[in-house]
């Protein structure tokens, strides 16, 4: 039939990669993800893996302030769920590794339903004020989960669990082992995060964030597709806390302050909000940074004995610029570079 | 020459209107804002398959009255009855949509960083289903869906001539073809009835001619109920079957446009002075 050929017409157009050379960076990118861990020195596959794990929170939180418009600056505080959930998961209950992740994405998504509330009322910075709220109260309950929990401490650890007993045995093979696991868990939140805006709920997302009148008169119902974001982006959270929980084999609420809001937060604007691939841009830029900054600086030791005291102080610094920088010459973010970039050598040799 | 398009069963409908159920009943709505009186007393009833004008001076609360069809305001008095049992002014905006009623905005509404398609879609949001998951997922359900409304967005595409801005993100569009756009999402739609807010304000007198040949295409392919405000006589006059006026809040008018034209109440607060 006739509509048959026009079917296999839109889907060819609806494609994330059409043209070869897409397709080939995609090739070129899973072939270095491959290889990376057998080349990579402990201390860098250390960094990757803390990438990635603020790569998955960036990415949830993209779907929420990017696609959606709604401010939140306690995300940590999902993150900080989902791991503690998973460490009383394993240690509590002896429930193995992966079967705990869904348990931690659960309850941070439940709790981020609960705290998204608000979203229906308050737009803005109101809406912000509402979401670090939401981050201390979460924190004081985890500061306090002794009242709740019977003897809990200040910090819950995993090691030894199943996970570390199956495969992890040495820290070295820990980071090596959950390199992949880690990649695993990004891949597939990156695919869905992907498909999800390019189609209905994404598409409802970006609606109520230009335009939420409109949004309405089109048969939206924009408070719950904000709940739905919220939700969302929790459990993806969620799930990356309960993977820091394993992979450190220590939880503690100290890794999950208002500080580590604001840096997943900052990965977005400097990455590019409303783009997927702008999380991850982000989360690069701003855990190799100061990692880069600290390597530079430890080439003048000879010079400067003190170099270890100014190295924060150049951190800091380097960081706020950035920021500055994105805010101000590139509000969207590395990806928008990136895309400019990738247009200028489409066009080449005519290109100007 | 533009009521050619209409049929014989529409002329009927205007000369003997009592003898069809209305499609939609607006029934003395009062509507405050502190102590202005954007709406009082207002009701009449619009027909299935007809366009139904309202025209006033600016300020005379035509915008309010659609934002109380579409839910985006309530009214504190009166009622609204769509298809003889739902008070629209109970429900939310979004209920309203799934009615079955889209409309256009005065100030152009749309999803500015989306592409002319991406909007379109958005106008399929009430007929399409995946979720969360099935979105995720993508290949299977979703995308079977993505490809079904697609084809319905293409028509709607092609019925407005707008092929080759498709994927154009509509922030970057002219102001001519954004109103072009915006028809075209409460198209997407299928509404059964089609609320414009001012289609044409603005437009040069070749585009308001498009237009209006667009809205009496549209109307008589999906025998839509048409509800439109307008300033240009000349058109209103032309396409529409009944036209409503109103002024200061208050109905003045309503009736055929011979007859509103004939109305002296009408002429004196109207058409006296514009034209
Ligand atoms: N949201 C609002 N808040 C306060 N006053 C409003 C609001 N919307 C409309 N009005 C008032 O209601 C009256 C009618 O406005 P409107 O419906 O926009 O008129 P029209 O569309 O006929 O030009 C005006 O006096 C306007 O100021
Ligand atoms: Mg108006």
């Amino acid at each position: 039939m006739q509509s048959g050929v026009f079917h296999t017409n839109y889907a060819k157009d609806m494609q994330l990669r059409p043209t070869w050379v897409m397709r080939a960076r995609l090739v070129l990118l899973i072939a270095f993800l491959v290889i990376f861990p057998f080349v990579a020195s402990v201390y860098w596959l250390n960094l990757a893996n803390q990438i990635m794990l603020f790569s998955i929170t960036a990415v949830g939180l993209n779907l929420l302030i990017g696609f959606t418009g709604q401010i939140s600056i306690g995300h940590a505080a999902f993150v900080a769920l989902g791991a503690y959930t998973a460490a009383l998961l394993s240690t509590r209950l002896n429930i193995p590794f992966p079967l705990d992740v869904p348990f931690a994405m659960i309850v941070a998504g439940l709790v981020g339903l609960i705290f998204g509330l608000p979203s229906a009322r308050l737009k803005g910075l109101y809406l912000a004020i509402a979401t670090l709220a939401a981050q201390e109260i979460v924190l004081w309950f985890l500061k306090h989960l002794d009242l709740f929990v019977p003897n809990v401490g200040e910090s819950i650890s995993l090691v030894p669990t199943w996970a570390h007993e199956q495969f992890l045995s040495t820290r070295a093979r820990a980071d090596f082992n959950y390199y992949w696991v880690i990649l695993f868990f990004l891949s597939l939140v990156v695919i869905f995060s992907v498909n999800l805006v390019r189609s209905r709920v994404g598409r409802a997302f970006v609606a109520v964030r230009d335009q939420d009148i409109a949004a309405q008169v089109i048969g939206v119902d924009v408070n719950r597709t904000k709940l739905i974001a919220f939700m969302v982006s929790s459990m993806i959270a969620g799930l990356s806390g309960a993977l820091i929980a394993h992979y450190r084999g220590i939880v503690n609420w100290e890794r999950f302050t208002v500080d580590t809001s604001v840096a997943v937060l900052s990965m977005l604007i400097i990455g590019g909000l409303g783009r997927v691939s702008g999380s991850i841009y982000g989360a690069i830029f701003v855990t190799v940074l100061p990692a880069l900054l600290t390597q530079f600086g430890l080439l003048f030791r000879d010079i400067l004995p003190d170099v270890n005291r100014i190295i924060p102080y150049v951190q800091q610094g380097a960081f706020g610029l950035a920021i500055i920088f994105f805010l101000i010459k590139e509000p969207e973010g590395i990806a928008k570079m990136w895309k400019d970039v990738k247009d200028y050598f489409r066009l080449w040799p005519f290109s100007y | 020459m533009m009521q050619t398009s209409q049929t014989s069963e529409q002329s009927n409908l205007t000369t003997n209107p009592k003898a069809v159920m209305p499609i939609m009943q607006v029934q003395d709505i009062g509507l405050r804002f502190g102590g202005v009186h954007a709406l009082s007393g207002v009701g009449f009833n619009v027909y299935p398959r007809t366009i139904q004008a309202i025209i006033g001076p600016n300020g005379a609360g035509k915008t309010s009255l659609l934002n109380c069809i579409s839910g985006l305001y309530k009214p504190q008095k009166g009622q609204i009855l769509f298809d003889g049992k739902y008070d629209l002014t109970k429900m939310k905006p979004h209920e309203v949509a799934k009615l079955g009623v889209a409309r256009s905005f005065q100030n152009i509404e749309l999803f500015r960083h989306m592409s002319v398609l991406d909007n379109l879609m958005l106008g399929r949001h009430i007929h399409m289903k995946s979720g969360v998951i099935s979105g995720g997922i993508y290949w299977g359900a979703a995308q079977k869906e993505e490809i079904q409304h697609r084809d319905y967005v293409e028509h709607v595409i092609d019925l407005l001539e707008i092929q080759h801005i498709r994927k154009m993100p509509v922030g970057a569009l002219a102001y001519g073809l954004q109103k072009r756009v915006e028809l075209g999402r409460a198209l997407a739609m299928a509404p059964k009835l089609l609320l414009l807010d001012e289609p044409m304000a603005g437009m040069n007198s070749e585009e308001k001619e498009d237009m209006a040949r667009f809205v009496l295409d549209i109307a008589e392919e999906q025998q839509l109920t048409i509800v439109l405000i307008e300033h240009d006589m000349g058109v209103v006059m032309d396409i529409s079957d009944r036209v409503a006026v109103l002024d200061f809040g208050k109905l003045i008018g309503d009736g055929t446009p011979d007859e509103v034209k004939r109305n002296q109440a009408v002429i004196d607060a109207y058409l006296g002075k514009e034209h």
